[in-house]
């Protein structure tokens, strides 16, 4: 009897395939349906083939919105990623009180829901009364991230870096706590300098979950929703539409389901498509290097 | 760099240390030879890290100078040392080539490529890492490994002395014979210093020319292995080095002979004269190898009962009860094996005694 013709195996892979089968392949699915149908009411539909993938590749403002996304993406790696390594390394080492508050007070933003950090940063930097906001003002410098599109990115992006660094310093923190001392012990002899260390001991030691922070960052930030849409819906302007808000204006605001659902699935495939490059990059990086 | 010098060292990990319990090492005052091969040897949590980090400048002493040569390192840092430390698991820079690895500590220092190159190439000769020189360190053996991390002392022109922290855990039985070996030919080229630390007495008798051995934070006892076999300063060493260890017997004296239980076994005249002055508790002392089994009865020995008889391989461990004690002789392969009684003798030359665990002499 060949492998494939033992079926006794199926059965142990079974309840994973149902669990993953209601979890994603039949939602996806739902979406593919609708992505080539045209849909009016219940019982009402007809077939329309790539028509809506061909409407939501030319739209504009769905071009504006990615650019818009991989900008806001792309800083907040830029940003996140440096500084959480940074502020993991300068953590006290020792076990003791000293390690577990700051690991407890740096992790308190992420225990916060995604809209209540909006609203508390809406207050934050509110003209008026908002602490930042009325001091801001208060020296001489307008800001409103209601009026200015850029007010809003920079509400935006300190509000993304507040509530999502501690990750990153989480992670790179586990990452520094792993290295064995003897690697320590090892350059001071060498005579390697700070630097040398992070370089040649801490920084590839902490390629791992330095790997699993990129990608948690890059999806959680690419994905992003909740935040821009209780700082100020999208706006001012378009100025705050990413992909996600966009989405749901097409799909709820609009109730276009076709175009929505094709327009989901191509979001996914991007993500997806950058993950994998990503985890590729990481994966291989260093590889290969010769004197 | 000359000799190593430790002046009245003691090390405490407790910022407060008060009673001897909280120091990890219990004065150590030492002087080690320059170009001397050392093995620290003890059980585990004796304090032979603590104090291998003390020399190379990983810990500072709670108490007590380190010296080398005329000069007062204590307060140096460890690059500031020549010294190389080799640890227990191997260390690499897991993303730079076998060359790079090498050429660190020099690049560190400011050399220019002009001398690491040639310098590197060098000890890749001696240490046979040739072949490997630009493959990456990280998909390597663990004894290539180890080899890198010792040549990363190597390369350093002014290190005089190499520490290593029980180097051959990690690598396989046969390919640990070999790397010893290499270890014994890099000393006799190179001249310098060696400290290995083990807890493997084989590894230290066979590695060192002196053999250090620690105890609960001393130093109980400093010798050659044959010394250290023949006479072990403490009851301590008799029992850590050689298997089995050395048959210990509650006794006193009569005379000229030494009375275990209802034995009484003759001793020559220099033992007698120390047993007679001893005022502490005494003990008995003799390696199993030494003790003289018959099957049958011989002059001058004792019938005692036999309790087992272990195949060793190449030698028969019997174990023996002798006056409500037991005692373990060891026999040839080839020497005939008693059965359910022996005649044990006990050769006057080899019979040690020892006051309050320390050796008399």
């Amino acid at each position: 009897m060949k492998k494939w013709q033992d079926n006794k195996g199926w059965l142990f892979i079974l309840p994973v395939f149902i669990i993953v089968a209601f979890s994603a392949i039949i939602p996806l699915m739902t979406v593919v349906n609708y992505s080539i149908q045209d849909i009016f009411g219940p019982g009402q539909r007809i077939f329309v083939g790539t028509e809506w993938y061909k409407e939501v590749l030319t739209d504009q403002r769905l071009h504006d919105a990615l650019w818009r996304q991989l900008l806001f993406s792309g800083l907040v790696l830029l940003i996140e990623m440096p500084l959480g390594i940074a502020i993991a390394l300068t953590m006290p080492t020792k076990k003791g009180l000293g390690s577990s508050v700051c690991l407890v007070l740096i992790a308190l933003p992420l225990l916060i829901p995604w809209n209540v950090i909006g609203t508390i940063w809406i207050i934050f930097t509110r003209p008026d009364i908002g602490l930042m906001g009325a001091l801001i003002n208060d020296m001489g410098w307008s800001f409103d991230h209601t009026a200015s599109g850029l007010h809003a990115w920079i509400t935006l992006m300190l509000m993304e870096v507040w509530h999502w660094t501690p990750l990153v310093i989480l992670l790179a923190y586990a990452g520094l706590r792993s290295i064995p001392e003897a690697y320590y012990q090892a350059a001071r002899i060498d005579g390697a300098s700070a630097w040398a260390i992070f370089r040649y001991i801490q920084l590839p030691k902490m390629r791992g979950v330095l790997t699993i922070a990129l990608l948690l960052r890059f999806m959680d930030s690419f994905l992003i929703y909740a935040e821009p849409f209780v700082l100020t819906g999208g706006g001012p302007g378009n100025a705050t539409t990413f992909l996600s808000i966009y989405l749901v204006k097409i799909a709820v605001g609009q109730f276009d389901l076709g175009p929505a659902g094709a327009f989901s699935l191509i979001y996914f495939l991007i993500v997806l498509l950058f993950c994998y490059l990503f985890y590729q990059v990481l994966l291989n990086v260093g590889k290969g290097e010769s004197s | 760099m000359a000799q190593i010098c430790l002046d009245e060292i003691a090390h405490s990990y407790l910022p407060f240390a008060k009673t001897d319990a909280d120091y990890a090492l219990k004065r150590i005052h030492n002087i080690w030879d320059d170009g001397g091969a050392y093995a620290l040897l003890g059980p585990s949590g004796c304090g032979k890290t603590t104090l291998l980090n003390i020399i190379s400048g990983l810990l500072k002493p709670s108490k007590g100078r380190v010296k080398f040569g005329e000069t007062d390192v204590t307060d140096l840092p460890p690059e500031k040392r020549n010294i190389a430390q080799v640890f227990q698991f191997p260390v690499l820079y897991d993303t730079m080539t076998v060359f790079n690895n090498l050429a660190f500590p020099l690049k560190n220092r400011g050399f220019d490529n002009a001398y690491i190159t040639p310098r590197v190439k060098e000890v890749a000769r001696i240490l046979e890492l040739e072949t490997v020189l630009h493959k990456k360190a990280e998909g390597l053996g663990a004894d290539a490994k180890q080899k890198i991390s010792l040549g990363r002392g190597l390369v350093r022109e002014d290190v005089a002395a190499i520490l290593f922290d029980e180097p051959l855990t990690v690598i396989d039985p046969q390919l640990k014979w070999q790397l010893r070996c290499k270890l014994k030919e890099i000393h006799e080229q190179l001249k310098l210093t060696l400290i290995y630390v083990t807890h493997d007495q084989v590894e230290a008798l066979t590695f060192a020319d002196q053999i250090i051995v620690m105890y609960e934070g001393k130093i109980v006892q400093i010798g050659t292995p044959q010394e250290l076999f023949e006479y072990p300063n403490h009851r301590f060493v008799g029992y850590f080095i050689g298997s089995p260890g050395m048959n210990f017997l509650p006794c006193t004296m009569e005379n000229k002979q030494v009375r275990v239980g209802g034995f009484h076994i003759p001793v020559d005249d220099h033992t007698a004269a120390l047993g007679n002055r001893a005022t502490g508790s005494l003990e008995l002392g003799i390696r199993p190898l030494y003790l003289k089994i018959h099957v049958q009865e011989t002059a001058g020995s004792f019938q005692v009962p036999v309790q087992s008889v272990e195949d060793q391989g190449s030698y028969r461990v019997v174990t023996l009860a002798f006056a409500d004690q037991i005692i373990k002789a060891r026999i040839a392969e080839n020497d005939p094996v008693p059965g359910s009684m022996a005649w044990v003798s006990f050769p006057e030359k080899w019979i040690r005694l020892f006051e309050n665990d320390h050796l008399l002499k």
